[in-house]
């Protein structure tokens, strides 16, 4: 099996370090076996491309500064299917850039890892500034039904894990995984432990056996919908394309083809939920109010309920670090019996869409919504908890 | 080239009757049939593969003359 | 004899869906020719190709292969490529999909001069969308999307790639096939960026707008104005006006991207201890 990074990797020891959120995707990347990055310079996720650049050929691993951020985004599918554990980062332009591109990766289904440091769009928008404003494009941005998923951090320390966890989901699920940070978790520095491999779940993808050659269907369906994949130069032959096609891996126009592709890329993902789906909650049972929040909001909104249940208020506090998949039936359970869910976001509303569907009328629902550069501070949902009680 | 040669339709299904092979043959021995190539005077092949080389089909193959 | 291509191609996939006459076929026949010739592993060669006529070619070949994004098979390939250097990495690409969409790549591929072998299948129009012009549609010419006739200048994509950094820079045509499979033979063997320009006759979506005629008279045009280069260069400049000149046109040894980088992990490993 070729691993080259992580098989180094895992020589090392854990650390303690003081770490920006870029730098911890990078800390993180290494441990999980991230042997190959590709990207564009772009504000503010440079550093991830800096810190990879630095770290992989010491490791054995490659980096290469491509022409674009579409080129760095084919690069990692190529490098992907080649056998590596392949990474590429950028922010709000590049992710628009990379779209086409990240949905070829999902038909083909290459594991791999797009990082996206989100900053105020549309547009050049506010390039240093935070934003959670790609969420949606996360889910959409590559056109046509197709599965993703997509993991935010509040904190360093998360970044860390849910790199890890990308990497390993992309593996597990033969898939593209988004990790959505933003600006704030992206520069913002923090103390953390970076774990050594040996303490941490490291998946590698299912790969055919030599003997498997054979009558090789490299789109077979599979008990769990995810098809063993060879790395190219093993003697498989086989094909992928963007088109739709059958189990062998070749174009077919039908549509009975095109729905069973679909319907089994689709299952992949819905039939492992509770495996994707990872959230946080302080809940006591008796909240009148809840905050729903991701990404670096949630640290706001942590402050505020604590202090709201100071001044003894029913608040509680869920915060979402897998955006996508949606935790639907979680919020449906929780809006059955709560007042009102308040859900603080860096953006116009999005994520606020999902929470009034899955909620159905069950709560209130209730958005503080920035999309200015600025980030909510807990005053702000403090305000908004003692509104709404 | 070979010496001497004789074409054969390896992959008959495959032609399209595109005319190419006829084109580049030096002597004659291919002509244009209803749906395919067809062999009409295969003892003047001389074996320059010229049709076999260029065919975009895949169809000819040119063969050692002693060759089943 | 010439050299059995069967060997190289999915004959379940075959007949390939190329109108009647298309030069694609021969092309890629000569590219498998080349390629026995060069006696390359074929379990470890990749093939990648984009989008339009030139990208259904992989469906077709009998190694890895790889059909991705219109313009972006270069991108994909280097991925390939950087990842396990091991492999032949050859792209297989239009005028269209290589010289328009994927044009920013092939020049950047060619500074690389990472070695992967580019076949341009240059057509002079976008076949597969029924015959919009490209940049290799020549000036004057008339497309869908040029009815009063094409405004813009064509690239000579030799000198394009050549001037960007190639290492090894060849033009063909359909109409030679012997110099066809000889320029695959040695590009196939060149270490570093080689490009492969391969003019092919596009009848239906080209020449009959044009007024070309049909394939074979397409091909006598390819006859009488791709000449070998060395016959190319004896011609006063006024009669090069409507010649191209053919063979391999470039070959220069320069250091290959993956060899590079293998020094940048050599000098990686040496400051870490």
């Amino acid at each position: 099996m070729k691993n080259k990074a992580g098989d180094k990797i895992k020589e090392n020891q854990a650390r303690i370090m003081l770490l920006q959120g870029d730098e911890a995707v990078v800390e993180g990347g290494l441990v999980a076996g991230a042997s190959f990055f590709a990207g564009y310079p772009i504000t503010p996720a440079s550093e991830i491309a800096e810190g990879f650049a630095e770290k992989l050929p010491a490791l054995g691993g490659k980096f290469i500064q491509m022409e674009d951020e579409i080129a760095s985004m084919g690069c990692v599918i190529g490098a992907s299917l080649a056998g590596e554990k392949a990474i590429t980062a950028t922010s709000g332009p590049g992710f628009s850039l990379k779209q086409e591109n990240l949905g070829l990766g999902i038909m083909v289904e290459a594991p791999c890892v797009v990082v996206n440091v989100q900053r105020v769009g549309p547009s050049t928008g506010l390039p240093t500034s935070p934003s959670q404003g790609d969420v949606m494009q996360a889910r959409w941005g590559t056109h046509g039904d197709h599965p993703i998923i997509a993991l935010s951090p509040s904190t360093v320390k998360e970044t860390i894990d849910l790199t890890i966890k990308s990497f390993n989901m992309a593996e597990k699920y033969r898939i593209p995984v988004i990790l959505l940070l933003d600006e704030i978790v992206g520069h913002m520095r923090e103390k953390v432990r970076i774990p050594s491999a040996a303490e941490v779940e490291i998946v590698e993808r299912k790969r055919p056996r030599p003997e498997d050659r054979e009558e090789f269907n490299p789109y077979q369906e599979t008990e769990d919908h995810i098809p063993p994949m060879p790395d190219y130069g093993q003697g498989f032959r086989y094909h992928s394309t963007g088109l739709f096609h059958d189990k062998t891996g070749f174009p077919r126009g039908k549509s009975e083809d095109a729905r069973l592709l679909m319907d089994r890329l689709m299952a992949k993902i819905d039939e492992n939920l509770d495996d994707i789906i990872l959230l946080e909650d302080d809940l006591k049972g008796d909240e009148e109010v809840v905050v729903l929040s991701y990404g670096s909001t949630a640290r706001s909104a942590i402050s505020a309920v604590t202090r709201a249940r100071q001044e003894g208020l029913k608040a509680g506090w869920v915060k979402l670090m897998t955006v996508w998949p949606f935790a639907e039936d979680y919020v449906a359970r929780l809006a059955d019996r709560v007042k009102e869910i308040v859900v603080p976001e860096l953006n116009r509303g999005q994520l606020i869409g999902e929470v009034e569907r899955a909620a159905c009328g069950q709560a209130g629902i209730s958005g503080i919504h920035r999309y200015d550069g600025t980030i909510i501070p807990p005053d702000e949902i403090l305000d908004k908890i003692k509104e709404v009680s | 080239m070979a010496k001497k040669g004789r074409v054969k339709l390896v992959k008959p299904d495959w032609c399209k009757t595109c005319g190419i092979c006829i084109e580049v043959c030096p002597v004659e021995v291919l002509e244009l049939g209803q749906d395919r190539i067809k062999i009409v005077y295969p003892e003047n092949c001389v074996g320059c593969e010229n049709c076999e080389l260029s065919c975009p089909d895949f169809v000819l193959k040119v063969v050692d003359e002693n060759e089943e | 004899m010439a050299e059995d291509i069967n060997r190289y191609l999915r004959q379940d996939k075959l007949p390939h869906i190329w109108c009647p006459g298309c030069g694609h076929g021969t092309i890629m026949a000569n590219m498998l020719r080349g390629f026995a010739r060069s006696r390359l592993d074929q379990d470890k060669t990749v093939v990648v190709s984009g989008i339009g006529c030139s990208g259904r070619a992989t469906g077709y070949l009998d190694f890895d292969t790889l059909h991705v994004t219109h313009g972006r098979a270069l991108t994909f390939a280097t991925g390939i490529k950087m990842a396990n250097p091991e492999l032949t990495v050859i792209v297989v690409t239009g005028d269209g999909d290589g010289a328009a969409i994927g044009g920013n790549h092939l020049i950047h591929a060619c500074r690389r001069n990472i070695d992967i072998k580019v076949v341009l299948f240059n057509n002079s129009i976008y076949g597969m969308t029924a015959g919009q012009f490209s940049p290799m549609t020549p000036t004057g010419a008339t497309a869908t999307t040029a009815p009063y006739g094409n405004i813009d200048q064509n690239f000579d994509l030799c000198e394009l790639t050549r001037s960007a950094g190639a290492t090894f820079v060849a033009r063909g045509a359909a109409q030679q096939p012997r110099q066809l499979i000889k320029i695959f033979e040695k590009g196939f063997a060149h270490r570093g960026l080689t490009f492969i320009e391969a003019i092919t006759q596009c009848p239906v979506n080209y020449g009959r707008r044009n007024k070309l005629g049909g394939a074979r008279d397409m091909l006598n045009w390819q006859k009488e104005h791709i000449i070998n280069q060395t016959k190319y260069e004896s011609l006063a400049a006024e009669e090069r006006q409507d010649k191209i000149p053919s063979g391999i046109l470039y070959q220069d040894k320069r250091e290959e991207y993956t060899e590079r980088y293998e020094k940048v992990i050599a000098s990686a490993r040496g400051s870490e201890n």
